[in-house]
Formats: C-alpha cells, sequence, structure tokens
C-alpha cells in the first residue's frame, strides 16, 4: 500500500512531470519563470490550488457523477468548481489571511484558466485513483511543476546573460532550452518501475 | 465586406494565434506528435470557437459585466462536452489519441481570448469569422508543426510511410521534439515579422484571457517584466552578433563611470579572489545605485557568478 503511494508520488514528480512531459501548465511555465521569487510563488499557488481542487472534486466525482452515470458532465462540473473555489479562497484569504494573500494573491486568478488544474483533476478521475491516491498525484503533479519552474528559472537567468544569435532571441530560444530540459526527465522512464514494483 | 475579409484573414497570419499571439501552449505541443491527431485537435477547436464565439457574441448584451468569465467558461465547456461526446461516438480513434487534451480545450486561452477580445464586443457575423479565421490559423500551425515531427520522428504523413522506419529521428516523437520543432518556428516567424518590421513574438499579458481579471499586483508584475523585456531586446540590438563581454558592458550605453572600475576589477579579480572581496563588494553597490534596475540585475548576476569562482 505504502509502495503504491510512493509510486504514485515518484511518477508525478519525476517521470510524468506535467511540464516537461505532459504539456500542462505550459503558460505559467514559460511565463513566470523570468525569476526565482516569481517562480517560487506561482508554483506554491498551484501546488495549492490542485490540492485544495483535488479534495472539492473528488467526493463530487465518485458520490455523484459515478453513480448517477453522469461522467460526461466531468469536464463542465470540474471548471465551474475550480472557478468558483479559486474565488472563494482569494476572498477568504484577502479577509482573514492577509500575509498569505500577499504572498499568493496575484497568482490566484491565473490559475483558475490553467490547464494544470483542471489537467491534473481529469487525469484523477479518468485513472479511477481513490480519495488518498489522487491527494497523493495531485501533490506530486504540484511538486513536479515546482521543480520544473526552479530549474528553468536558473536556466533563463543563465539564458538572459548569454549571447544569443538575434533570430532565436526571445520566446524561441526560451522553448528550445526547454526542450532540452524536457530531454533530461525522459531519463526517468522505467525507472520508477524497477523501484517500486 | 472589406471588413470580413479582414477579420477572417487576420487570424490566419497577421494574429496566428500560436506563433503570434503565443495561445494555446500546451495542447499545440501535446498533440503535435502526428498530423491525424492534431488535425482531429483543429477541427474540434474550430467547431468549439465558432460555435462559442457565436453564442457569446448574440449573448453579449445580456451577460452582467461582472460574471462574464464564468459565464464563458460554462458555454465553452458545453461545446466542449459536445464535441467529446460526437468524437467518442463516431471517431473513437480520434478520441483516444487526443486524450485529455479535449477535455482541457476548455481551458484553452485561443477560446476564452477570443471570446474575451473579440466576441463580446462584435456582432454575430464577425464573430464566427473571427472564430472560423483562429481556428483555420491554429490548425495550419499544429498541422506545420506536426508534419515536421511526424515526418522526421516517424517517416510518414498523416500516417503514410515515406522514409522507411530504420531512417525515422526518435527524439521528434518525444515531448523534447514539441519543444525544439515549436521553438524553431517560432524563430522563423519571429525572422519574417521583423523583415516587414512587426514586433517578436512575446508571451505577454494581453494575450492572457483573465488579464482582466488579475490584481493590481500582477498588472505590476507583468510591467515590471516588460520593462525587463524590453530592456532585453534593446541591449540584444545594441549587443550585435559577437560581442565579448567587455564589448557588451561598452555597447550597453552605462555610463563610463561603471565601466572602467569593472574593467580594471576583473584581472585583479581572478589573482587574488579573496583579499579584494571586500573592496570588490563596495564598489559593486556603488555601481548598483548608480545604474538603473536593468543593468543592476546584470550587474547583480555577474557578481554572484564572480563570487563562484
Amino acid at each position: 500500500m505504502n509502495t503504491n503511494l510512493l509510486y504514485i508520488l515518484f511518477v508525478a514528480i519525476l517521470v510524468e512531470n506535467y511540464v516537461f512531459v505532459q504539456f500542462l501548465g505550459i503558460c505559467p511555465f514559460l511565463g513566470v519563470s523570468k525569476n526565482l521569487k516569481t517562480a517560487m510563488g506561482m508554483s506554491i499557488a498551484v501546488i495549492f490550488v490542485m490540492v485544495l481542487a483535488t479534495a472539492a472534486t473528488w467526493p463530487i466525482n465518485h458520490y455523484i457523477l459515478e453513480s448517477y452515470h453522469l461522467e460526461y458532465l466531468q469536464t463542465l462540473v470540474f471548471i465551474l468548481i475550480i472557478a468558483a473555489l479559486v474565488q472563494l479562497v482569494e476572498t477568504f484569504m484577502k479577509r482573514y489571511m492577509v500575509p498569505l494573500y500577499n504572498a499568493l494573491g496575484i497568482y490566484l486568478p491565473l490559475i483558475t484558466t490553467n490547464c494544470i488544474v483542471l489537467g491534473v483533476v481529469l487525469l484523477n478521475a479518468q485513472s479511477g485513483y481513490n480519495f488518498i491516491e489522487s491527494m497523493i498525484n495531485s501533490i506530486g503533479g504540484g511538486l513536479g511543476f515546482m521543480l520544473a519552474m526552479f530549474m528553468f528559472s536558473g536556466i533563463r537567468s543563465r539564458i538572459d546573460e548569454s549571447d544569443i544569435p538575434e533570430f532565436l532571441s526571445g520566446l524561441p530560444i526560451t522553448l528550445i532550452a526547454a526542450g532540452i530540459a524536457a530531454l533530461s526527465f525522459q531519463g526517468f522512464v522505467g525507472i520508477a518501475e524497477n523501484l517500486f514494483m | 465586406m472589406n471588413k470580413s475579409k479582414e477579420v477572417f484573414f487576420q487570424g490566419l497570419i497577421k494574429e496566428n494565434p500560436i506563433f503570434r499571439l503565443v495561445l494555446g501552449m500546451c495542447s499545440s505541443l501535446a498533440v503535435s506528435s502526428t498530423m491525424i491527431a492534431s488535425l482531429g485537435m483543429g477541427i474540434s477547436v474550430i467547431f468549439v470557437l465558432v460555435l462559442s464565439n457565436i453564442v457569446i457574441s448574440s449573448l453579449r448584451k445580456v451577460i452582467p459585466d461582472t460574471v462574464r468569465i464564468p459565464a464563458f467558461i460554462t458555454v465553452i465547456a458545453g461545446f466542449v462536452t459536445i464535441v467529446q461526446l460526437l468524437l467518442k461516438a463516431y471517431l473513437l480513434e480520434i478520441n483516444n489519441m487526443l486524450g485529455v487534451y479535449l477535455p482541457l480545450i476548455v481551458v484553452n486561452c485561443i477560446i476564452l481570448g477570443r471570446a474575451e477580445a473579440f466576441a463580446a464586443k462584435n456582432s454575430i457575423g464577425y464573430a464566427a469569422l473571427d472564430g472560423l479565421g483562429m481556428g483555420i490559423g491554429y490548425t495550419t500551425a499544429l498541422l506545420s508543426i506536426s508534419f515536421i515531427r511526424e515526418l522526421f520522428g516517424f517517416g510518414s504523413i498523416f500516417g503514410i510511410q515515406i522514409i522507411p522506419e530504420e531512417y525515422t529521428i526518435l527524439i521528434f516523437t518525444l515531448p523534447t521534439g514539441g519543444f525544439l520543432v515549436l521553438g524553431f518556428l517560432m524563430a522563423v516567424w519571429n525572422k519574417l515579422a521583423t523583415l516587414q518590421g512587426k514586433p517578436k513574438a512575446t508571451l505577454n499579458c494581453h494575450a492572457c484571457p483573465v488579464a482582466g481579471h488579475c490584481g493590481e499586483g500582477l498588472i505590476r508584475l507583468q510591467k515590471s517584466e516588460e520593462v525587463q523585456l524590453k530592456s532585453e531586446t534593446k541591449k540584444i540590438d545594441a549587443k550585435g552578433d559577437k560581442a565579448d563581454k567587455p564589448d557588451k558592458a561598452e555597447k550597453l550605453g552605462e555610463p563610463e563611470k561603471l565601466d572602467k572600475p569593472k574593467k580594471t576589477d576583473e584581472p585583479e579579480k581572478l589573482g587574488e579572489p579573496e583579499k579584494l572581496d571586500k573592496p570588490k563588494k563596495t564598489d559593486e553597490t556603488e555601481k548598483l545605485e548608480i545604474s538603473n534596475n536593468n543593468n543592476e540585475k546584470n550587474l547583480r548576476i555577474n557578481t554572484e557568478k564572480e563570487k563562484k569562482q
């Protein structure tokens, strides 16, 4: 049981990294990874919202949608839950947790329409995880996102000061660097099965 | 008539959603490993985009401004669900290929972005044309990426084998290939745009559908990043191709004061790193005070680098 959870966590962070392998959350990954501080704020906000969204959507999916065979409504229901949840959390934070709001508040509205949150929730539903497994998968996915953001903000600060051919500067070189970084994650394929199974 | 032509064609090239507006990156990277999947994704996006644009445009006077984003999302999610059901019923293979990226059309920035930027402000006819133009622009961009990836990665086009399998290049089928191909194609588009005197494509806040919803803090964050970006592009323009480090510093247009002590500092520092550390630091802080924000950042990076050495 425990190895199973560890396996899910490991796979979510490294093998199936949401940014580099599954291409979810590319927009914030490219947009907010310019420096370490904003990268950290964004990834903490993403982990926070992902865990909350999973906690909110799992019971609804399991007890309402699946038991009444309404799976086709998943997309619609999940996105509305996430949007409402983010709005609620933002309002709640603004009122009762001012320091936390100051740190994360600006990132929250960005996350509502972010594919990484909806993606993780949908993948949890598709793979039939139970509640704890879903939570572990979300935490792992968030940590994987954080890892990618941290790694890439370092790479970008190096890109900023290096001499790049004019036509590649800006977005193209960022994408190419991301491609090379993604290559390193290919190395984890197949490791998890041998480690935990 | 003229305007409708313009509305239709701007989505194809001038405001191509992927290469110019930099929207919908996730799906364009993920499904572009084969052309069939790209075509399926493109047609699904055209369907959702045109219909949601029509519905949103016709409801634009009914939907209150404060709840417009949730209302748009609901409309879009409804159409995405229709596409999902249709694909599951008639084209199960494509449905399985697209996997989770099909429901993720809901959060594809192109659709919400067009709803917010165009459909909510224009009449039904124009909104439909805009959706069609943008959708076709997205599809052609996706097909051009997947053409390269499938041809070199699998040796085939639309599943028809052209290059024998032994001679294919595996990397194009991997996620890395998606990033690389998109990066190089983006470079080509940027080059063409700069030849015509247009700015390069950047990932920025006005492409983001929730930009209007963002707190002030985010707008500030984006502004500071934009300023940084501008100065960076200026720097690159000034730098030329072969400029080496001291050259770069000169061309950056830093005041001379900053330049001279720095140049003399560097060789000394290399010789006796520990001794000179302290005076260097004070030097550096003085410089920081004089220089503006952007140079500050550069210098900081430089000093950090030197410390490590």
